[in-house]
C-alpha cells in the first residue's frame, strides 16, 4: 500500500481537473453586456403630453399591415390596415372597403408586406404618400398620410413574388417593381423543369400622377429569369439609373438552397430607366393581353371601386440590350443600396466573406469602353475589378442591408452574425460594430436611402427574439432596438417588440406631417349614395329581398334603433352615417350573428355592414366604440321574421318607435 | 372760454373717437364663454356678435342635449336683428356730436349710450338664466337642484365644464366707449358750474 504517492497522486489529478475547468472557463471569451449607458432613458423618454420627433412607417411583413411608431420612444401609434382584413375597424369587411381587396383571382383577404416607400421630391422624403408592396399575390398600395389609409391597391399581372418593389425614383416618377420568382407569363403553363426555357423576370414600371398620386402601369421590361430581391434609386450622377440586387443566376427552379448558391457571382442589375421610359413612350413595346385589378378610395362617396384592366405594354429584352447592364456581385446578394451622394453602390452577398462598393463612374466608364467581361441572356456583363471602388474586407457574416448617415457613413445589417457594422462609404474602413438582438434583418436610419439622410438614430429589426421580453409562448413577437449615432460610437438606447415581421421602415420627421392629419369629414362633403345626413334622413327601405337601413349615430342614440319587418334570408345593408363632427369620436355597430365584423366609423362618414338573417328572432344591435356616458344605452332590435310572411317594414326612435304611437 | 351750449374740444375728440369704434364693434366679436374641460384639450368657446353666435356651436349644443339645455341658435334671439343698426346709429350719432357741437346732442348720446349698455346687460343675463333653468325634464343626467346659468362674467364651474365669461374684442371697445362716455358726461357737467355765463 503506498497511500501517500496515490493519495498524491489522486490530488494532484483532483486538482489538475480543477485547473483545467476553472481555466477552460476563463479561457471563453466573455459575450458583450447588454447594458445600455445611463442616460439612455433620458435619450428616447418622450414625457407625457409631448410628441416624438420622427414617424416610423414599419412594414408588417406576414401581417400585411403598415405600423406607425413614434421614434425615439418606440410607441406604437397605430396599425394601418393595407392587405389584410381588419375586424377592428371593418377593413376588408364592410361593403365600401371590400373592392379593395378584388384581384384577378377574386378576394383575397392577406398579403405579405415587405417594404415601405415615402414619396420622394429631390430625392427627399416628401410626405405626401406612402407606397408598400404586396408579395404573395402581386400588388402595389398607396397610402395618405392625411387621413393614414390605403386609398389605392394596384395588381400587376405577369407577376410571381413581388420582393424589389415598391422602389421609387426621386421625384416619384415611377414606382418600380420587380420579380422574385421567375414564371412563364399569365395565362400560360409549362412542365416546371422547362424553367430556363419559358419562365422571365418582369419589372413593372408604375407611373405615379404628381397631382393625385393614381398609379398605372405605363409598361413592363421582360428580363431573365433571376430572382430579383431588392431595388434603389440612383441620385446625383447616378440619376436616371436603378440597381436591382439579383440571385439565382444558376437559374435553379428546385432546393434553391443548395442550387442558387452554386455561383461565385450573381448579379447587380443596373437599368437607364430613363432610356426605358423614353423607348415605352415611343411605342417599342408590344401590347399583350392580361388581367389585373385596380381599386381606389373616393374620400367622398367614402367608398372603393374596383376595375380589371386587360393590356399591359412590353419591352422584350431584344430592345433592351443597351439599357440593362449586369455588375458581378458576391454571392447571392440581398441588399442594393446606393449611397447619398449616388456614386457609391453597396452590394450585399448573404453568403459573401465581403462586401462590394461600386462606383458609378467607373460603371459608366465600363459602358463607354466596352469593358465587359461576359454576357448573360444576351445583356452585356461588366468587368468586376473595373467597376469596383473597393471591397470591405472581413465585415461580418451575411450582410443584408446598408443605410446611410448624413456624415459619409455606412450601416450594414450582418444576419448571421447579429450585428450592425458601421463603415466609412469612402474609406471602405470598419469604425464600430454593435451586436443586435437576434439576428438582424433590415435597418433604418431616418433618410437612411434619401439623398439627405437625418442620421441621429438606426434601429434594428430582427428575425430572432427568444429571450428578449417576457415570454408570451411559443409565438413570440419581432424585436427592434434603437441605437443612438450621433457620436462616433453607436450606443444602444431602447429595445421594443413589434408587430408582424418588419422587412424595411421610412423615418421621417413629424414635423413634416403632422399638421396635415385631418381629424373629422365634413358631413356637406358626404356623398355617399345612403348617406342619411340629418336623422330626419333615416329610414329602412325594401327592395324586394334587399332590405337598406339608412341608420344615423349621434351621442347617445342609433336612429331608428326599432326596426320590424326583416324576414329570414333578406339582404340587410345597414348604412351607418357618424353625424358627429367633433374630434375622437367615432361610432362602432355590430349586429347579433352577422357572419361579419365590425364597423367604425368616423366623424362625417358612412359606411354599410352587409347582414343575411339565418334564424327567426329578434336581433340587437349596439355601438361598439365607448363614445359617450351613455354609450351602454345606444342600441337597438331588429325583429326577424320568417321568410314569406307578412310583417311590414316599420322603424323609429323614441315616439317615432312602433307601438309608442298609435298605429 | 367755449359757450356754454358748445362742447370742449376733448368732449369732440372723445365723441368722434367713440363714434368711429363702434362702427368695428358690428364686425367684431363681443363676448365669449370658453369652456374647458379634461376630454377638451384644445378647448371650446362659443363667440357672440353683434349679428350671429360663432365657435363651436354645433359641438356645445351636442353636449347640452345631456343636461337638457336648449339648443342654441342665432335665429332664436331677436336681438340679432336690431343690434347692428343700434350700433350704427350710436356711431353716427357719435360723430354727428363733434360736428354739431351742441351739449344737449352730446348728453343725448351719452347717456342713451350708458342706458343701452345695462340694458344689453339684463337682456344678457335673462337669456343665461332661462337656458340655464328651463332644462326638458327628460334629460339623460338630473343632477337635483342643478342649474347651467352661466356666469355674467367670470369663471363657473359646471360639472365637467369651467365656463369663463369674458367680453371679446368689440366688448372691450364698447366698454372703452362706455368708460369715455362717462367721463365725458363728468367733465362737461363739472365744466358747467365754472363756466362765467358769456353774454352775446
Amino acid at each position: 500500500m503506498v497511500p501517500f504517492q496515490l493519495k498524491s497522486g489522486k490530488f494532484i489529478l483532483f486538482s489538475a481537473s480543477l485547473a483545467l475547468l476553472a481555466g477552460s472557463s476563463g479561457c471563453k471569451p466573455k459575450t458583450a453586456g447588454t447594458a445600455t449607458s445611463g442616460d439612455a432613458a433620458q435619450k428616447v423618454y418622450v414625457a407625457p403630453g409631448e410628441y416624438d420627433e420622427f414617424y416610423g412607417f414599419v412594414s408588417g411583413g406576414f401581417s400585411g399591415q403598415l405600423s406607425v411608431y413614434g421614434y425615439p420612444s418606440g410607441r406604437l401609434l397605430k396599425v394601418l390596415p393595407v392587405f389584410s382584413q381588419n375586424p377592428e375597424n371593418g377593413w376588408g369587411y364592410s361593403e365600401e372597403t371590400k373592392p379593395m381587396l378584388n384581384t384577378s383571382h377574386g378576394f383575397v383577404p392577406f398579403d405579405d408586406l415587405h417594404h415601405v416607400q415615402v414619396s420622394q421630391t429631390n430625392g427627399e422624403s416628401d410626405g405626401r404618400w406612402v407606397f408598400v408592396n404586396g408579395n404573395n399575390t402581386p400588388r402595389v398600395a398607396r397610402l395618405d398620410l392625411t387621413t393614414f389609409k390605403t386609398v389605392e391597391i394596384l395588381e400587376l399581372p405577369n407577376s410571381a413574388g413581388n420582393h424589389s418593389s415598391p422602389f421609387i425614383t426621386e421625384n416619384t416618377e415611377y414606382v418600380i417593381a420587380g420579380t422574385r420568382f421567375s414564371v412563364p407569363e399569365d395565362g400560360v403553363e409549362y412542365p416546371i423543369s422547362t424553367y430556363k426555357e419559358n419562365f422571365k423576370g418582369t419589372v413593372s414600371f408604375i407611373k405615379v400622377d404628381p397631382e393625385s398620386g393614381e398609379m398605372d402601369i405605363e409598361f413592363q421590361l421582360e428580363v431573365p429569369a433571376l430572382n430579383f430581391d431588392l431595388s434603389h434609386t440612383g441620385k446625383g450622377p447616378s440619376s436616371g439609373w436603378f440597381f436591382f440586387s439579383t440571385y439565382n443566376t444558376e437559374k435553379a427552379y428546385t432546393l434553391l438552397e443548395v442550387n442558387a448558391s452554386q455561383n461565385d457571382k450573381d448579379f447587380i442589375m443596373a437599368v437607364n430607366w430613363k432610356k426605358a421610359a423614353e423607348l415605352a413612350q415611343s411605342r417599342k413595346g408590344v401590347k399583350k393581353k392580361v388581367k389585373y385589378a385596380h381599386n381606389k378610395w373616393d374620400e367622398e362617396t367614402h367608398s372603393a371601386s374596383s376595375t380589371i384592366k386587360t393590356e399591359i405594354l412590353t419591352l422584350q429584352p431584344e430592345v433592351l440590350r443597351d439599357i440593362i447592364y449586369f455588375i458581378p456581385c458576391p454571392k447571392s446578394p440581398h441588399g442594393c443600396d446606393v449611397d447619398p451622394t449616388g456614386e457609391y453602390i453597396v452590394g450585399s452577398g448573404k453568403l459573401a466573406a465581403l462586401l462590394p462598393v461600386f462606383k458609378f463612374s467607373k460603371i459608366l466608364e465600363a459602358i463607354e469602353k466596352k469593358d465587359f467581361e461576359g454576357e448573360y441572356d444576351g445583356f452585356k456583363v461588366l468587368r468586376y475589378e473595373s467597376v469596383l471602388h473597393g471591397e470591405v474586407a472581413k465585415p461580418g457574416l451575411g450582410p443584408l442591408h446598408t443605410e446611410f448617415d448624413d456624415k459619409g457613413n455606412a450601416y450594414t445589417s450582418f444576419f448571421v452574425s447579429s450585428e450592425i457594422v458601421k463603415w466609412d462609404v469612402k474609406s471602405l474602413k470598419i469604425l464600430d460594430r454593435v451586436p443586435t438582438y437576434y439576428s438582424i434583418g433590415h435597418l433604418t436610419v431616418p433618410g437612411g436611402d434619401t439623398k439627405k439622410p437625418y442620421g441621429k438614430y438606426v434601429i434594428a429589426y430582427n428575425k430572432i427574439t427568444k429571450d428578449r421580453y417576457l415570454p408570451t409562448g411559443p409565438e413570440l413577437t419581432q424585436s427592434a432596438q434603437l441605437f443612438d449615432i450621433s457620436g462616433d460610437k453607436m450606443q444602444l438606447l431602447l429595445d421594443f417588440p413589434v408587430i408582424g415581421e418588419p422587412h424595411y421602415s421610412q423615418i421621417i420627421p413629424a414635423s413634416m406631417i403632422k399638421d396635415k392629419s385631418i381629424k373629422i369629414y365634413k358631413i356637406e362633403d358626404n356623398k355617399h349614395p345612403y348617406a342619411a345626413k340629418g336623422e330626419n334622413q333615416a329610414k329602412v327601405v325594401r327592395e324586394g329581398k334587399t332590405v337598406h337601413v339608412y341608420m344615423t349615430m349621434i351621442r347617445s342614440h342609433l336612429a331608428p334603433d326599432v326596426i320590424e319587418g326583416i324576414k329570414v334570408g333578406d339582404e340587410v345593408y345597414f348604412h351607418l352615417t357618424n353625424l358627429e363632427q367633433d374630434w375622437d369620436i367615432p361610432h362602432g355597430f355590430a349586429v347579433k350573428g352577422a357572419n361579419n365584423a365590425e364597423l367604425l366609423v368616423m366623424p362625417g362618414e358612412t359606411q354599410t355592414l352587409k347582414w343575411v338573417p339565418q334564424q327567426v328572432g329578434v336581433f340587437p344591435f349596439y355601438c361598439t366604440d365607448f363614445c359617450s356616458a351613455l354609450h351602454q344605452e345606444m342600441s337597438g332590435y331588429a325583429r326577424v321574421s320568417p321568410a314569406g310572411s307578412n310583417t311590414p317594414i316599420k322603424f323609429g326612435l323614441g315616439d317615432t318607435a312602433p307601438g309608442m304611437a298609435d298605429d | 372760454m367755449v359757450p356754454r351750449n358748445r362742447l370742449l374740444q376733448i368732449t369732440r375728440i372723445g365723441t368722434a373717437i367713440a363714434g368711429v369704434a363702434l362702427i368695428f364693434v358690428i364686425f367684431l366679436p363681443i363676448w365669449r364663454i370658453e369652456l374647458d374641460a379634461p376630454q377638451y384639450p384644445e378647448g371650446l368657446a362659443m363667440q357672440i356678435y353683434a349679428d350671429r353666435l360663432a365657435g363651436e356651436i354645433d359641438i356645445i349644443n351636442g353636449l347640452n342635449h345631456y343636461i337638457g339645455m336648449r339648443t342654441l341658435h342665432a335665429d332664436d334671439f331677436w336681438e340679432f336683428s336690431i343690434l347692428p343698426y343700434i350700433f350704427g346709429g350710436f356711431a353716427l350719432v357719435g360723430v354727428l356730436v363733434a360736428i354739431v357741437n351742441r351739449k344737449w346732442l352730446f348728453f343725448t348720446w351719452a347717456f342713451g349710450f350708458l342706458a343701452f349698455a345695462v340694458l344689453a346687460m339684463i337682456d344678457f343675463y335673462k337669456w343665461e338664466y332661462e337656458y340655464g333653468h328651463n332644462l326638458d325634464p327628460k334629460a339623460p343626467i338630473q343632477v337635483p337642484g342643478m342649474a347651467y346659468q352661466p356666469p355674467l362674467i367670470g369663471f363657473k364651474q359646471l360639472l365637467n365644464f369651467g365656463a369663463f365669461s369674458i367680453p371679446d374684442t368689440g366688448g372691450w371697445i364698447l366698454t372703452g366707449v362706455g368708460v369715455i362716455a362717462a367721463g365725458l358726461i363728468f367733465l362737461e357737467l363739472k365744466r358747467k358750474k365754472n363756466a362765467p355765463i358769456q353774454t352775446i
